[in-house]
């Protein structure tokens, strides 16, 4: 097989070295290679507008059929503006793009080699110059300064009630820990890190004992999130395509996105007519062989459905008893307490908690 | 000046004895080895650089197709494959690890290997002492130590390919941790030990070039070669070296940094990682001063890799539109200006990486005013075509794709550099399409436009145009075929260096539209091998070259067609005018070489140009 194709490889490089032979010996004799230009010029020259109509039905084609592919309308109040902006500056650079193209491949066919003309002798025209320098920068300048302007509002100081919510990035998933009841994060370090104890949960800080992790994000609508995200091995990055939100997560330096959802899972669903709708973060940094498959799922909810799954959330501490060890000997007690009201929060919000459960089987 | 004049002087010496007495082979004996192999001729030189350049060039495409296959027919069996990739295929698949390690060394190839070495290194040696009027380089044996680290540095990427635990495979930018922890990858292991050794020497070698350009542009012009009468590919290459000699020491340094990480326990980049079971010693270390250090090389090393290729656009849409290029000093003015500006957009890259969102705004303004001198560029190459009598050579149709490519690219650059609208697009397909086409395939086509126009020159034979007509249109749409549909899969959202989209509910679309990329890729990769048959076969039965064939100005066309080392048989001709005396109203032929004094063209000369008959007197008495 293999000197098979090795054998019809080398035949048709023979077979192209001798129609190239003859082409040029036939270019020799009948003299076309002494021209300065003869029809493959007229041919070339007719090719790039032919291009450009070609390309202009396949750019507008491509364009029309692939917005149904495109994620739906940001969920975010952030991502609805960065959309906009995104929208009128492709506007702008399609505008750009098209006229200048239709000079590109316009002037070789207009302007083809003749004999009988000559080339005009044009080498340089300040007015135009400086046309074209101060247009673009104007128009620059206006994206810029709109672009800036949203750009400051997306990484100011996230509002004092926001969602507090820790990603953590690992080869290769994501772990999810909330602040629990007192709506603090509990301190964390890398070397308390183990198989159980994930994301590293200082267990010497009382914000830590009610903190519970969570198999997926669950966010209320309409109220500020922030995602305070670490790594703990690699870089990843935090991508929620839906909300317009990317933030990189890197070992040894916490990095911070905060963000408005607008729309709830169930909404998503009726609107876009599709039951098995879910959110999704995915991983935008590469990150080692399962980069690819960081997905976590993430669920927008009404704000009595996500304080009732809140509250049924078991805490890490309750889940795990053994690390009460790891307490400083003087707190044990507070952190006894938390877990006592932690599981009498969960079983209290059990049934309320049945009917979410219910409505969201299908999507883990 | 009369120092710096010395070396100049002196080779002029050498030489012409050398070929005044042709015969007397004791002072030129030229071995196989000293001619061919370690040859300190540019234009050998040059030519290693070339020939280095397919080769990578072709690896590079192979590798590209390899993982287009996955991404186009994510299901395929690719057993077939058995035979090249052995135990990387698993089960009929490509293994995931490996997959990265393509995507790695498809981008340092191509970045580095053939669009800097074998672009700048091919073209600014052999196109500046030609095109300057100069018997050499400065230095011919550093000019052939950096050939020769260059091919140090590409044994041992290419040896990297074949080891047990595969190449590097944290993408070419090679961010740590990913890259300092063997833990983390496999590839981060011996191959990426393997790349960064290969890089410095690498980076060795650009220096050793680089220097070479910038001493040889300054110091060796032939008389009357005043800088504003230098060719644009002069200005460009010269710029080109400048760049280069600033920014790659800071990859060295980046590059440093990362082996002191890797093998003796610093922590520059490394802290609180917890990995396998084990938490590392490593605190205090910045994973980001690491993005910082390699994008302040990274960043202009686009302009390296894309400012040749502008030059040599500039030089070729001028020759074959017969047309003087439009506004010659705002061109090298935006080159100035790109170069100056290319040094303080680096962090355009890291948006999204924590780096503090001030530093942000600051970076999208500086960003965006990179974009003025470049559409200045555009604005100028479409006015040189106006009216211009254009002639298509393979040369012409590759240098108005390049302008295609560099304003379709660029453009989307108006996009990515607000940082607003980057945090939903950054690692993006979007982002490959980009710089694909802006800097990948524009680069490229700068770079075969060049071999085109200046391989009579090369080997004393012409390509044959009609493969080269072919080679064009094949490439053209098809690296339009591959690139313009990956802006609508970026703006859907997909993510760069993924194995598969299937685990995502939000990337499962566009299947159709992926494996039309990979064939149209594949497709277009194999139509590179007209290239290289032509190239080849030209080489040694293409119909010879006359002395000036695309009837051009510039002083490389006044050399003997097969120029000897030393480039002149006699003394180095004087250059009276500047390059781009095409169309002359008044002149009897369409164009005016650099050589021809004003004092000979009384009927075209125009205002002022007259008033430097006087000059050029005691020039032609010297003569």
């Amino acid at each position: 097989m293999f000197y098979l194709i090795v054998a019809a490889l080398l035949l048709l490089l023979v077979v192209v070295g001798l129609l190239v032979r003859a082409q040029v010996l036939i270019d020799v004799f009948t003299g076309s290679n002494q021209k300065r230009a003869g029809m493959s010029n007229k041919v070339n020259a007719l090719l790039f507008p032919v291009f450009f109509v070609l390309g202009l039905i396949g750019f507008i084609w491509l364009s029309v059929t692939s917005t149904e592919n495109y994620l739906p309308e940001a969920s975010s109040t952030h991502g609805v503006k960065t959309d906009q902006l995104f929208w009128i500056t492709m506007a702008v650079i399609t505008v750009v793009f098209i006229a200048t193209h239709l000079l590109l491949f316009f002037f070789p066919y207009v302007y083809q080699f003749s004999e009988k003309r000559k080339a005009l002798f044009y080498p340089v025209n300040h007015r135009l110059e400086f046309i074209w320098t101060v247009i673009p920068a104007i128009v620059l300048a206006l994206l810029v300064i709109s672009g800036w302007k949203v750009w400051s509002d997306i990484t100011k100081e996230a509002p004092s009630d926001a969602v507090v919510v820790e990603l953590v990035g690992k080869q290769f998933n994501w772990m999810v820990r909330y602040p629990g009841k007192d709506l603090e994060l509990g301190k964390h370090n890398f070397r308390k890190i183990d198989e159980l104890n994930g994301v590293g949960i200082d267990f010497s800080d009382k914000n830590s004992f009610d903190d519970f992790m969570a198999g997926e994000v669950h966010l209320p609508v309409n109220k500020p999130v922030l995602f305070k995200i670490r790594a703990r091995d690699v870089l990843h990055s935090v991508f929620a395509p839906h909300f317009r939100v990317k933030m990189d997560a890197v070992p040894g330096m916490p990095t911070k996105f905060w963000f408005v959802p607008t729309k709830t899972t169930a909404q998503m669903r009726t609107d876009l007519g599709k039951p098995e709708f879910t959110y999704e973060i995915a991983c935008t940094e590469v990150c080692g062989r399962g980069h690819f498959g960081m997905r976590m799922p993430l669920v927008v909810h009404e704000q009595d459905e996500y304080d009732a799954w809140f509250k049924s959330q078991q805490s890490f501490l309750a889940k795990n008893p053994d690390y009460l060890k790891k307490v400083p000997d003087n707190m044990k007690r507070l952190a006894e307490k938390a877990i006592d009201e932690n599981r009498k929060q969960t079983t209290l919000t059990s049934v309320s908690l049945k009917n979410i459960q219910h409505a969201f089987a299908k999507t883990f | 000046m009369e120092s710096l004049a010395h070396p100049h002087s002196q080779s002029l010496e050498v030489h012409g004895h050398g070929h005044d007495h042709h015969d007397d082979h004791e002072h030129h004996e030229e071995t196989f080895l000293t001619k061919y192999i370690f040859s300190q001729d540019h234009k050998v030189i040059a030519k290693q650089f070339l020939l280095s350049g397919i080769f990578w060039a072709i690896l590079g495409g192979t590798l590209s197709s390899l993982f287009r296959l996955q991404l186009g027919f994510p299901d395929m069996d690719m057993s077939f494959l058995k035979p090249i990739l052995g135990g990387w295929i698993e089960n009929g698949k490509l293994n995931p690890e490996f997959y990265l390690a393509m995507v790695t060394m498809h981008g340092t190839i191509m970045v580095f290997f053939v669009l800097t070495a074998g672009l700048s290194g091919t073209f600014s040696n052999f196109l500046i002492p030609l095109q300057v009027g100069a018997r050499d380089m400065a230095s011919g044996f550093l000019n052939m130590l950096s050939y020769w680290f260059f091919f140090a540095s590409s044994v041992i990427m290419l040896w990297s390919l074949f080891i047990e635990t595969g190449p590097a495979a944290g993408g070419w930018v090679i961010y740590p941790p990913l890259s300092a922890l063997p833990q983390a990858s496999p590839g981060s292991g011996t191959g990426m030990t393997m790349w960064l050794i290969s890089m410095a020497l690498f980076i060795v070698s650009s220096l050793l070039g680089s220097i070479n350009y910038v001493s040889t542009v300054i110091n060796m012009r032939t008389k009357g070669m005043t800088f504003t009468r230098l060719p644009l590919t002069i200005w460009a290459f010269f710029f080109t070296a400048i760049i280069g000699i600033l920014s790659f020491p800071v990859l060295f340094s980046a590059a440093l940094l990362l082996i002191f990480d890797r093998s003796f326990g610093t922590s520059f980049y490394l802290s609180e990682i917890y990995i396998n079971g084990e938490a590392l010693h490593h605190t205090g270390g910045s994973a980001i001063l690491f993005q910082h250090l390699f994008w302040f090389l990274g960043h202009p090393e686009v302009y390296i890799v894309l400012l040749p290729a502008l030059g040599i656009t500039s030089e070729i849409i001028a020759v074959n539109s017969r047309k003087p290029i439009f506004g010659y000093k705002a061109m090298i003015g935006s080159i100035m200006a790109i170069t100056l500006l290319s040094f303080i957009v680096w962090a355009h890259h890291m948006f999204v990486t924590g780096m503090n969102p001030f530093l942000g705004s600051i970076f999208m303004f500086l960003t965006l005013i990179i974009a003025v001198p470049s559409a200045v560029k555009a604005f100028n190459y479409i006015t040189t075509l106006w009216k211009g009598n254009l002639v298509f050579t393979p040369a012409m149709l590759f240098s108005i794709g390049l302008v295609s490519f560099f304003i379709s690219g660029g453009l989307t650059g108006v996009a990515l550099g607000n940082s607003a609208i980057d945090i939903q697009l950054h690692d993006t397909y979007f982002v490959v399409a980009h710089f694909h086409l802006v800097m990948g395939s524009a680069s490229f086509f700068g770079m075969v436009a060049g071999v085109y126009h200046w391989f009579p020159k090369m080997f004393g034979r012409m390509m044959n145009e009609k493969l080269g007509y072919v080679h064009f249109w094949i490439t053209f749409v098809g690296i339009y075929c591959v690139f313009f549909p990956m802006h609508y899969t970026g703006i859907a959202g997909f993510p760069r260096r993924y194995y598969s989209f299937t685990s995502y509910d939000a990337f499962k679309s566009f299947g159709d539209l992926n494996a039309f990329v990979s064939t149209a890729a594949i497709l277009t990769f194999s139509a590179q091998f007209i290239f290289v048959f032509n190239f080849f076969h030209s080489i040694f039965r293409g119909r010879r070259a006359p002395a000036n064939p695309w009837r051009a100005n510039t002083l490389e066309w006044t050399t003997p067609i097969h120029p000897q080392h030393g480039n002149w048989p006699g003394e180095i001709p004087h250059v009276y005018r500047w390059p781009y005396d095409y169309s002359k109203p008044g002149a009897a032929e369409d164009f005016i070489m650099q050589t021809v004094p004003y004092s000979e063209t009384a009927s075209s000369n125009l205002e002022g140009e007259t008033d430097l008959i006087e000059e050029e007197i005691p020039a032609t008495q010297n003569a």
